[in-house]
């Protein structure tokens, strides 16, 4: 179970390390960051069919890992990431790349600067493979609703899932599994192997839904650890910077990089972070893990409930005292978040006009016509759609009954979480997602909105609390694609939280998985 | 193969030979943020143990097998709300977007109705929360000029400008009504 799970085109010598094994092989000179770099790429190139990237910085790449090597040679690295190819979701500004967001209103916007998080990577010599894709503006969970077409889950590709489904029907690419989102492009690139580690964004899970449907890990940090200024802002009081890995040790380290007070913004918070490194021999007897049983909500898939339940026996027979919780709110989790989300989305998405960046429409009438104009243009059906409902919320006459209302709700589930971890519970163990990868035409029976409910029903309300959260995946499903756990911690509480999941990941899969899991290969 | 994937030195954890997770994390241990009385069912966690025969059950007596609870009937939310044309044109002036079809209508009313189940929940006395950071004084920086002299650069985003200026068409103009807004000439998004 637990282990990271990898699937890959070819056998490339790079396809099975980890950044700490890879950072080894720098420093020793086993490889350079060159040739690292000029694997990854090749990967990218084949790979092209997952639609992970928006933008490939082939150049950049390779100037910066020929920097990387003079300095590993030197014997003087700028940090743990010195010559390790990452990836960054496309709604990070990236200072003379450009940055999308995958719609049409930001095309052709370069960012006159970089993200703090994109900057933190820089200085510590990380190798900037490219953009990912998401969906537009991060609006949605299945990386379906992207300008730039969907993402493919690299997981669909692979033997494992091939074999077990071109037996019962024999289709080449109509049907393919989606990536989840909407960090999906930064999750397929890890999990396909163009990358060590991928930058993705967190509002309501959607970096732990793409690493859960991908086979990774996908980690979400306490609110306000880390930077987001730079982070085009989907809503401001619950976006972190997420984290997409192959293992639990990765995303620590990644995190050791990224974290800490950024006095350009407010919300980080001003206590020094020590980075830290996690125990490899890790004893969990005396933990206390609590089984939110809301969290079994209407959909779970068996699979899920079994690996669920596997999992606490597991905790249990190593001597963890496993305990069932109530966080009595969790239904209406959900529904706070619709209508937090698209109050926010309606402020945040006032900034896009046409007069200072991106698109510009033709409709020169007047001001007011040219901005609605260019928003009709440059927004796709979902985006408007959120802006218009959370217009609708935020009028005079609706401002107490939606708004207010759902910022009370927010405390009563916040506060559901402070009476559980008051009560000794360490951290939770839960379902990341319902199900495994749905098939993209099932996927799309529904609409955007409908399927954010259904996909982000157990991830959004760590993001209202604020609170750490990292998904590890467990097994293979029988249709032979990933599936995960979510392990929430307490806020500020990110080391013990990911110390629980590394354990987690150190099972072997027989205890959990009721497959055999192994290196899926492309086909 | 998955096995390669494992770090070196990972291994099965070892009674008594471990370092435990406890205390870890940063700051501050407590989460001070929150002071409302809650109201609505207190969480008691019910333990492993506690009664017996329980133990006999295993970790399959914690983890619930079934659905702990159900979706919404149509039946037990308020009203639908209707969205009249009024509200529509009133909209789409202050979101300067428009609702495009009846589709669009159709989304915003499934939205409202959606957020219509808050209503189920008793907030009475309930302080609103604004951010989870609520309970510390953020960070300003002193008022003071960092950076700047970046007009060029910033003006560069800009698809029309004149000398230093962003350029907008003439301002001071409502929004024309819907019939004829839909002669703008928008084109569909397809770059």
């Amino acid at each position: 179970m637990g282990r990271p799970v990898t699937s890959g085109a070819g056998n490339h010598p790079n396809q099975l390390l980890l950044i700490l094994q890879i950072t080894r092989a720098l420093r020793e000179g086993q490889i350079s960051s060159t040739e690292l770099c000029q694997r990854c790429l090749s990967l990218i190139r084949e790979t092209k069919i997952f639609n992970a990237y928006i933008t490939v910085t082939e150049q950049l790449a390779v100037k910066q890992a020929a920097e990387a090597d003079k300095r590993l040679k030197r014997g003087k690295p700028l940090g743990p990431l010195d010559g390790i190819p990452v990836a960054v979701k496309d709604n990070f500004s990236t200072a003379n790349i450009e940055t999308t967001c995958a719609s049409k209103i930001l095309k052709g916007y370069i960012p006159p600067f970089n993200a703090t998080v994109v900057q933190k990577l820089l200085d510590q010599g990380a190798v900037l493979m490219g953009k990912t894709n998401l969906d537009e503006f991060a609006m949605g969970s299945g990386n379906t609703d992207s300008i730039f077409g969907p993402v493919r889950n690299p997981w669909g590709y692979s033997r494992q899932f091939r074999e077990k489904h071109l037996q019962s029907h024999d289709k080449e690419d109509s049907d393919w599994v989606i990536s989840g989102g909407s960090s999906g492009g930064s999750a397929a690139a890890v999990a396909s192997l163009t990358c060590f580690a991928a930058l993705g964004s967190d509002t309501g899970g959607s970096t732990r839904n793409p690493a859960a449907h991908c086979g990774i890990v996908g980690f979400k940090c306490s609110y306000g650890l880390i930077s987001r200024h730079g982070l085009i802002p989907l809503v401001n009081s619950m976006d972190v910077p997420g984290i997409l890995t192959r293992c639990v040790d990765d995303a620590s380290t990644v995190l050791g990089v990224l974290a800490g007070h950024d006095p350009k913004d407010s919300t980080t918070r001003q206590e020094p972070f020590e980075p830290f490194e996690l125990p490899d021999e890790i004893d969990i007897r005396n933990l206390s893990i609590g089984i939110p049983k809301e969290y079994h909500a209407p959909g779970l898939s068996s699979e899920i409930v079994e690996n669920w339940t596997k999992a606490a026996d597991l905790f249990e027979n190593a001597g963890a005292r496993v305990l069932e919780v109530s966080l009595p709110h969790t239904p209406y989790s959900i529904v706070c978040y619709h209508v937090l989300c698209t109050a926010e989305v309606a402020s945040n998405m006032a900034r896009f006009d046409g007069l200072e960046y991106g698109h510009r429409s033709k409709a020169e009438s007047s001001t007011e016509t040219l901005y609605a104009a260019t928003r009709h243009e440059g927004f796709n059906s979902v985006v408007r759609g959120r802006i218009l409902a959370g217009n609708y919320f935020l009028l005079k006459q609706n401002y107490e009954r939606y708004f207010v209302k759902a910022q009370q709700v927010r405390r009563l589930i916040a506060n559901d979480f402070v009476k559980v971890f008051g009560s000794g519970v360490d951290v939770l163990l839960t379902p990341t997602t319902l199900s495994d990868a749905l098939s993209y035409l099932d996927f799309i029976k529904e609409d955007n909105r409908t399927r954010c409910t259904q996909e982000d029903i157990v991830t959004q309300s760590a993001n209202i609390a604020g609170l750490p959260a990292v998904t590890v995946p467990t097994a293979l499903s029988q249709r032979g694609l990933p599936l995960s756990l979510q392990f929430i911690g307490r806020a500020l509480h990110d080391k013990q939280l990911l110390t629980v999941a590394k354990w987690f990941e150190q099972q072997p899969p027989t205890l959990v998985g009721n497959n055999e899991l192994s290196q899926p290969h492309l086909q | 193969m998955w096995r390669r994937l494992v770090p070196d030195r990972a291994a099965w954890p070892r009674a008594g030979a471990g370092v435990g997770p406890r205390g870890g994390g940063v700051g501050p241990a407590t989460w001070r943020g929150i002071h409302r009385p809650p109201t609505g069912r207190p969480a008691r966690p019910r333990e492993r143990g506690g009664q017996a025969g329980q133990r006999d059950r295993g970790a399959r007596g914690l983890v619930p097998q079934a659905p702990t609870w159900q979706a919404l009937e149509e039946h037990q939310l308020p009203e639908r709300t209707e969205v009249t044309p009024d509200m529509i044109d009133h909209l789409e002036r202050l979101a300067l977007v428009d609702f495009q079809n009846q589709e669009g209508v159709e989304t915003l009313a499934k939205a409202i109705q959606f957020a219509d189940r808050l209503h189920l929940v008793d907030t009475e006395g309930v302080e609103p929360m604004d951010s989870v950071l609520e309970d510390r004084c953020l960070y300003l920086r002193v008022d003071e000029v960092t950076e700047g002299y970046c007009a060029e650069v910033l003006l560069s985003g800009a698809s029309q400008v004149v000398e230093e200026y962003f350029v907008a068409p003439p301002g001071n103009i409502p929004l024309p009504k819907k019939e004829e807004r839909e002669s703008f000439g928008v084109q569909n998004c397809d770059w």
